[in-house]
């Protein structure tokens, strides 16, 4: 049973390694990461000045739509598949996931599904220029003929995701240690298991709208088309029963994440666990009842707005839950401030920002002076730049050392956390104020008043790319050398990961651990 | 892996490819319909009914509802389309016709079909139409023109503050629909369709065609 990796690049085709995966898993969700940055550099370049320098309005919508897509379904959501094919085996002291042929296939399928969205670039007519949230009929109608393939490639990575959904719910319900119940699962299980079973929920949802997308345009039915009888709206509310539950899709898990790091660092064991779980699980019901919040301007009745408003601002109670155990886990610690725990804190107090602003967003009369400005643009990647984003880069710093067996360089890491941190507030915070004062988003040029804060906005758009670069070769430089790392790696770190060698044998846990 | 472990992980394997595979369905079938429902039923996007029977009515002359029409084309649709009379008052209960009129000034064959939304949202239920060029597709030879027939019925029950009631049309051009092939459209179209009655027979011919549901 115990053998090592095959050789060469077969090890990497035909592996059912957990470890492999979640290797190749992380490594293209960083590609996509830099692809996307690339796109938002592109946007923010543009934006750097006002008029027309850089790119035609045309092309400067399919950078803005690209930009979402390749982020959200490319590098979030493979990153934290990643991290969970990772670590949930060698957190409930399982030897692999429960399914590892499928597991090999869901990653794989993946890169073809971007190759395929990202040809659309070269294709006559463009790219999808029509955001990431594809609205009918801007997606169907008007769309650009390479709308097809990104109906395709947006199936692929659905069927990924569902696949990668399916085998961490079997992993974490069918192959825990004996010992390691429900309620001893670390976090990072607990909240990937509840974001598998909102995937396995929701995306089938995505690749029906798409499927319905896919008919308007090429078999004349009209789902989407008033003309044929349908309506426009009905895309809003699909996509939106999607989409919801889909940006706690990608913050879930890095819940997960900062409540495994925090408490290493506070040196305390993670205040309140049981009311973390329960405050997950409420905040994963909630997200199929608040839709229509991201739509209160199409028309509804007054009754409908008032019901998504207060079931809203709902969420806010079980996510407030969680911050003040962040919070109080680290009251009265022996805090020390290492690369991980800087991101985390960082995520704490970033995260609550844009939690801050999504409830000002949840506001419905209110919402109506926000709606498809900036201010919509600052909040929501405030919650997903030093939300997901800090998460992952936590969790990489994290264990990396476990992963490779090297200490990373601490230096390079705080820098990075420097320039991430100073970066991403110079470029979203100014936002909030644009976006106060009327700026809309998804357009390539602006009044003049919103100039200065624009110009400091691109700024620290180049300084967090910067910043990414030192993140790649810090890691590189990681993997081929460094100093050794021991096994337990940091103070008394909890979990059972951290009882096997470092770096992680190829296989661990053949023989499952006794869980007292 | 133990034999039991292998089992457990086939059974919720399944089990959630069967939640997969039933979210997917209820996308596609499921929620246009019910989202169609929840529109009949609160009126929202002020979608009317189909053709309403008329039943035993009493005509309300006690009070009178103003009701306004309107005429827009859905971009590039470069039919002329307005309503022959801008508003009419009429009693509760009372059977009223008005036409809209329509031209097509292009020199080719043109299929449209018509749109109808109403406001306030809550004057949807009391609003009857018992005749509508809404109910068929359009056709119009190049060049000519057709006064399309609406008969309506305001409701006696319609509530006293619900006193101006606005019908909007959008005309949206549908000849795509019928494929590249100009016989197609040629074919729904009668040589000297001019006159109302030419028009209301060609409807007629093609009232079996696929009706849009909800108009």
């Amino acid at each position: 049973m115990a053998h090592g990796p095959a050789k060469g690049i077969s090890r990497w085709l035909f592996t059912t390694n957990h470890k492999d995966i979640g290797t190749m898993y992380l490594w293209f969700s960083f590609a996509m990461f830099l692809l996307g940055g690339v796109f938002a550099l592109v946007i923010r370049a543009e934006l750097f000045e006002p008029g027309l320098q850089i790119v035609e309005p045309a092309f400067f919508n399919q950078m803005t739509t690209m930009h979402g897509l390749v982020m959200v379904f490319g590098a979030v959501m493979p990153a934290f598949v990643g991290l969970a094919n990772w670590l949930i085996p060698m957190m409930i002291g399982a030897p692999d996931m429960a399914l590892p042929r499928m597991n090999n296939w869901s990653f794989w399928i993946l890169p073809f599904a971007f190759a395929m969205l990202a040809s659309t670039l070269l294709m006559e007519g463009g790219a999808p220029n029509f955001g990431w949230t594809f609205y009918a009929p801007l997606s169907t109608t008007y769309a650009p003929p390479s709308v097809t393939f990104f109906i395709f490639a947006v199936h692929i990575m659905g069927a990924s995701s569902i696949m990668g959904a399916i085998n961490i719910i079997a992993t974490i319900l069918n192959m825990r240690a004996p010992g390691m119940t429900l309620m001893k699962m670390p976090l990072f299980v607990w909240t990937w298991l509840i974001t598998a079973y909102l995937l396995i929920a929701v995306m089938p949802v995505l690749a029906g709208v798409v499927t319905m997308m896919l008919m308007d345009i090429h078999f004349n039915t009209s789902f989407f088309d008033a003309a044929g009888g349908g309506d426009p709206v009905l895309f809003q509310h699909v996509f939106w029963f999607f989409g919801h539950p889909e940006v706690y899709i990608m913050i879930l898990p890095a819940f997960g994440v900062v409540s495994q790091i925090i408490p290493t660092f506070a040196r305390k064991p993670l205040f309140g666990y049981a009311s973390m779980v329960y405050a997950t699980s409420s905040i994963a019901f909630l997200s199929f009842i608040v839709w229509a919040h991201h739509m209160f301007t199409v028309g509804m009745p007054v009754a409908g707005e008032l019901f998504f408003m207060y079931a809203t601002m709902l969420i806010a109670v079980p996510t407030g839950v969680k911050v003040f155990n962040w919070i109080t886990t680290m009251f009265r610690g022996s805090m020390t401030f290492e690369t991980p725990m800087l991101f985390s804190v960082a995520f704490v107090i970033l995260f609550t920002i844009g939690g801050f602003s999504g409830l000002m967003l949840a506001i419905a009369p209110a919402d109506f002076q926000y709606h498809d400005t900036y201010f919509v643009v600052a909040h929501f990647h405030y919650v997903l730049v030093p939300g997901a984003i800090f998460s992952i880069t936590a969790a990489v710093y994290y264990w990396l050392p476990k992963w490779c067996g090297n200490m990373y360089n601490e230096t390079m890491g705080k820098t990075h956390f420097w320039m991430a941190f100073i970066g991403l507030n110079l470029t979203f915070f100014p936002m909030h104020f644009v976006g106060l004062a009327g700026m809309p988003r998804r357009i390539p040029d602006y009044a003049l008043q919103f100039a200065d804060f624009n110009m400091i906005a691109s700024m620290g758009a180049f300084l967090f790319g910067a910043a990414q670069i030192l993140f790649l070769f810090n890691v590189i430089a990681t993997i081929r050398g460094g100093k050794k790392a021991t096994d337990e790696v940091w103070e008394n770190p909890e979990g059972l990961e951290w009882t096997v060698p470092s770096p992680a044998p190829y296989h661990t846990f053949s023989v499952p651990p006794e869980v007292k | 892996m133990t034999d039991s472990t292998q089992n457990s992980t086939r059974i919720i394997t399944l089990k959630l490819l069967a939640v997969v595979v039933a979210m997917f369905v209820f996308a596609i079938y499921v929620m246009p319909p019910l989202y169609n429902l929840f529109c009949d039923i609160t009126g929202l996007n002020g979608k009317t009914g189909g053709r309403y029977q008329p039943t035993e009515i009493v005509v309300d002359t006690s009070r009178q509802v103003t009701v306004q029409f309107l005429a827009t084309n859905n971009e590039n649709m470069p039919w002329r389309f307005q309503p022959v009379l801008q508003s009419v008052k009429v009693h509760p209960g009372e059977e009223v016709e008005i036409r809209y009129y329509a031209q097509n000034p292009t020199s080719r064959d043109m299929v449209a079909q018509a749109v109808p939304s109403l406001v306030p949202f809550k004057a949807t239920d009391y609003f009857h139409k018992t005749e509508c060029f809404c109910f068929n597709q359009q056709p119009l030879a190049a060049g000519s023109s057709a006064e399309l027939p609406l008969r309506f019925i305001v409701d006696q029950d319609i509530p006293d503050q619900l006193h101006t009631i606005t019908l909007s049309y959008t005309l949206f051009d549908i000849t795509g629909k019928f494929g590249a092939d100009e016989g197609a459209v040629s074919a729904l179209v009668e040589p000297d369709t001019a006159t109302v009655e030419n028009t209301a027979l060609a409807m007629n011919r093609f009232a079996n065609e696929p009706a849009v549901s909800g108009l």
